[in-house]
């Protein structure tokens, strides 16, 4: 007799295709916040499924901190030119220089706080009502705690204690003029399903998340890559490690880790054996405990 | 592997973060990282122990207060199944909490303290509980290292909840005897209660059957979404896009549109490799038909000899979740599937006493974490069965239409 039943990662599937249908049914201007890393490229993936044989009916939103790797650019274009999708990009570099933010200073400066400002304009210039994004509840603490639709008020912000409530699967993307929404449709994925899921679907990724040599420094226990803008302390020297990355941002906040991991099924049995996080190697995130509670409420992804 | 996703409920003092947090490290779900941050604050705030409640309260205010405001989803898999929990916060807006982690659980564990038995808040959690349906609940009475493993003290509780649980709409329960702190029974079986036969807490959650909880019966298919993609390779493709809430479609099926009550057959059920033989609930698939009928989000497609409820008058238990009180005669939106519409309160029937399950027919004000039995009538028929039947067509929430909040939810009778 036939099962009835789902596996895991189906049924996560098509929880996620919902909810990316809702936003299209739901919202007049959505777009999809774009990274180049695994969980954008996922939630792109999963967009071309919820809408197939039409195209995702909205654009990929790019917010480009001028630090991103080459080869994060490079697949970016190329992913959205395979899965037929319209790319947007934004420039942090342009909001610093219209004096809508201020570059950070010193040997940790990054620009990964400052997106929120380019996204917010973005936000504000493209009157989007809707954002989507990547992120997971079980990335981060803050994360846990949210919706899959989350209201956003005219500011951008993030009111966590005063959430509205979501039941079954019903959402509400209701909303007065100006204000938005951030909606999560893998929300409920682990980093786990997401490898699983990329291995299954077999979904082509950036070189950066496979095994590769680079010139790396040390710094707080961490790999980072060498790049001519990374301010280097005298105590720091570079050297050439065989690394890969867990996660990928701006270059300035993410770690590498030593990997010899270099297929997708040797790099999924890396993350089951691995006993931290991947968010452990991401240093906006060490900022303080409730370093991302606070980004998030200002507006961050 | 699958997923069960279940959510756990207990009051302030039961255990209920150290039983999570004895899951989830016994399970290997605990990372470094995670395990290092929660033992550094505990340490600075001057805790013996490592305080595994931090990991679940996310939020500063949460952190500071030693509280939890709002339902934390926490994850762990073992090599049987994956689990979702929706940890729900025990006191405050505890009934908003725990209806919303309640509404997409499979299973309820439910924790008792043994030396204190069945407390007013083991009612209310259990009352809840059954009123979202959850299919399935697992007893634990905790700290049975605090009663000497005494068999009796779980024979006596195991009964008094028994005679109470008679009262609500039978569930599947079963009752576990552990303690959280020590590890009895929970991942590991207890050497302390020799006279336990019965399984661990994680072997029931990870053989509990799940996959009967879909209603396999009842075909209902709310439309989310019109796929046309206007391209010459599919010049003619109307696809309609949702998420199958019941039954079971497959080509060749004689099946009616509503509200237009137009008959057509499946086509195809399609999904982005191609097509499929059959769709069931939970599957986001994409449906074609043979006729080319006028069709939209928040329309359903349903079989022809199984057609769900069409009415404008909806008798409801609802769950108030706002400051405001329910208005009667008041205006709503209010959303079932993917229909939209707007209703009125016609009448408040009773106002449930979720802690005595006495229905007060005299004070009717429901107001925020109220539960109650209402009428409401809306501007044009939603297409019902009752939440008994199916948790998604039998499911609405109500929209406070100057605000734009989800004031209720209602589980329709």
């Amino acid at each position: 007799m036939k099962s009835y039943a789902l596996s895991h990662l189906k049924e996560l599937e098509a929880e996620s295709i919902y909810v990316l249908r809702e936003v299209a049914a739901q919202f007049e201007r959505p777009a999809l916040l774009f990274s180049g890393g695994k969980d954008s490229i996922v939630v792109s993936h999963l967009a071309r499924k919820a809408f197939s044989p039409a195209k995702i009916p909205f654009p990929l939103l790019h917010i480009d901190t001028g630090h991103n790797f080459p080869e994060t650019l490079e697949y970016r274009d190329a992913w959205a030119e395979k899965i037929g999708a319209k790319v947007i990009v934004r420039y942090v570099q342009d909001s610093i220089d219209k004096g809508r933010a201020v570059e950070e200073k010193g040997y940790n400066a990054s620009r990964n706080a400052l997106q929120t400002v380019t996204l917010l304009d973005t936000i504000e210039e493209l009157k989007l009502d809707c954002a989507i994004g990547g992120a997971r509840r079980d990335e981060e603490k803050a994360r846990a705690k949210e919706r899959f639709f989350s209201h956003r008020d005219e500011f951008g912000q993030w009111d966590p204690k005063n959430q509205r409530p979501e039941l079954w699967n019903i959402f509400n993307g209701k909303k007065n003029m100006g204000e938005h929404f951030r909606v999560f449709p893998i929300s409920n994925w682990t980093e786990m399903d997401v490898w699983q899921y990329i291995l299954a679907e077999n979904i082509p990724l950036p070189s950066l998340y496979f095994s590769h040599k680079r010139k790396v420094f040390q710094r707080d226990g961490q790999w980072l890559a060498d790049f001519d803008f990374m301010m280097k302390r005298p105590t720091e020297v570079v050297e050439e490690r065989v690394i890969r990355f867990r996660t990928i941002g701006d270059i300035t906040c993410t770690g590498a880790v030593e990997s010899k991991a270099a297929t997708l099924e040797e790099v999924v049995q890396e993350v089951a054996a691995s006993r931290t996080t991947e968010r452990g190697t991401r240093a906006d995130d060490k900022r303080s405990e409730a370093a991302m509670e606070d980004r998030k409420k200002q507006g961050y992804f | 592997m699958d997923l069960l996703r279940f959510t756990t409920a207990g009051s302030v003092d039961d255990g209920k973060s150290t039983l999570i947090g004895r899951l989830l490290y016994d399970s290997k779900s605990i990372f470094e990282d995670q395990y290092e941050a929660v033992k550094a604050t505990s340490e600075k705030r001057g805790e013996e122990y490592v305080n595994l409640a931090l990991l679940t309260d996310g939020l500063r205010a949460e952190r500071e207060q030693g509280i939890t405001i709002d339902v934390a989803y926490r994850y762990f898999a073992t090599p049987k199944r994956k689990f979702i929990i929706a940890d729900t916060p025990g006191h405050i807006q505890y009934t908003r909490n725990m209806v919303t982690g309640a509404s997409t659980a499979n299973l309820a564990i439910i924790l008792i303290d043994a030396r204190k038995g069945i407390i007013e808040q083991t009612m209310r959690h259990t009352f809840i509980a059954s009123l979202l349906r959850i299919p399935h609940i697992v007893v634990c009475i905790n700290k049975m290292d605090l009663v000497e493993y005494r068999e009796e003290v779980f024979n006596t509780i195991k009964s008094e909840y028994e005679a109470f649980a008679s009262k609500l709409d039978a569930i599947d329960i079963q009752f576990v005897p552990i303690s959280a702190l020590l590890g009895d029974n929970v991942v590991d079986r207890s050497t302390n209660m020799n006279w336990y036969n019965g399984p661990t807490l994680l072997h029931v959650l990870e053989n509990v059957h799940i996959s009967s909880d879909h209603n396999h019966i009842d075909a209902r298919f709310p439309v989310q979404y019109v796929i046309r993609p206007m391209s010459t390779e599919h010049h003619d493709y109307r696809g309609f896009a949702g998420r199958v809430a019941g039954g079971i479609f497959r080509a060749g099926d004689k099946v009616t549109v509503l509200p237009s009550g137009f008959n057509s057959t499946v086509k195809s059920v399609d999904v982005f490799e191609g097509t499929i033989d059959d769709a069931f609930a939970p599957m986001s698939v994409t449906l074609t038909l043979n006729d080319e009928i006028d069709i939209s989000r928040g329309d359903m497609i349903v079989k022809d000899n199984n057609q769900p409820e069409s009415t404008q008058d909806i008798d409801l238990m609802v769950c108030w979740f706002n400051s405001r009180p329910l208005q009667l005669n008041g205006k709503y939106a209010i959303r079932h599937t993917t229909r939209d519409a707007r209703c009125v309160i016609k009448e408040v029937v009773y106002k449930m006493d979720i802690n005595t399950l006495h229905r007060n027919e005299e004070g009717k004000n429901i107001q925020m974490n109220d539960i109650g039995r209402i009428r409401l009538r809306t501007t044009v028929p939603l297409f019902i069965d009752s939440y008994k039947k199916n948790r998604i067509t039998g499911s609405i929430i109500l929209i406070d239409e100057a605000t734009n909040e989800t004031v209720g939810a209602g589980m329709i009778i």
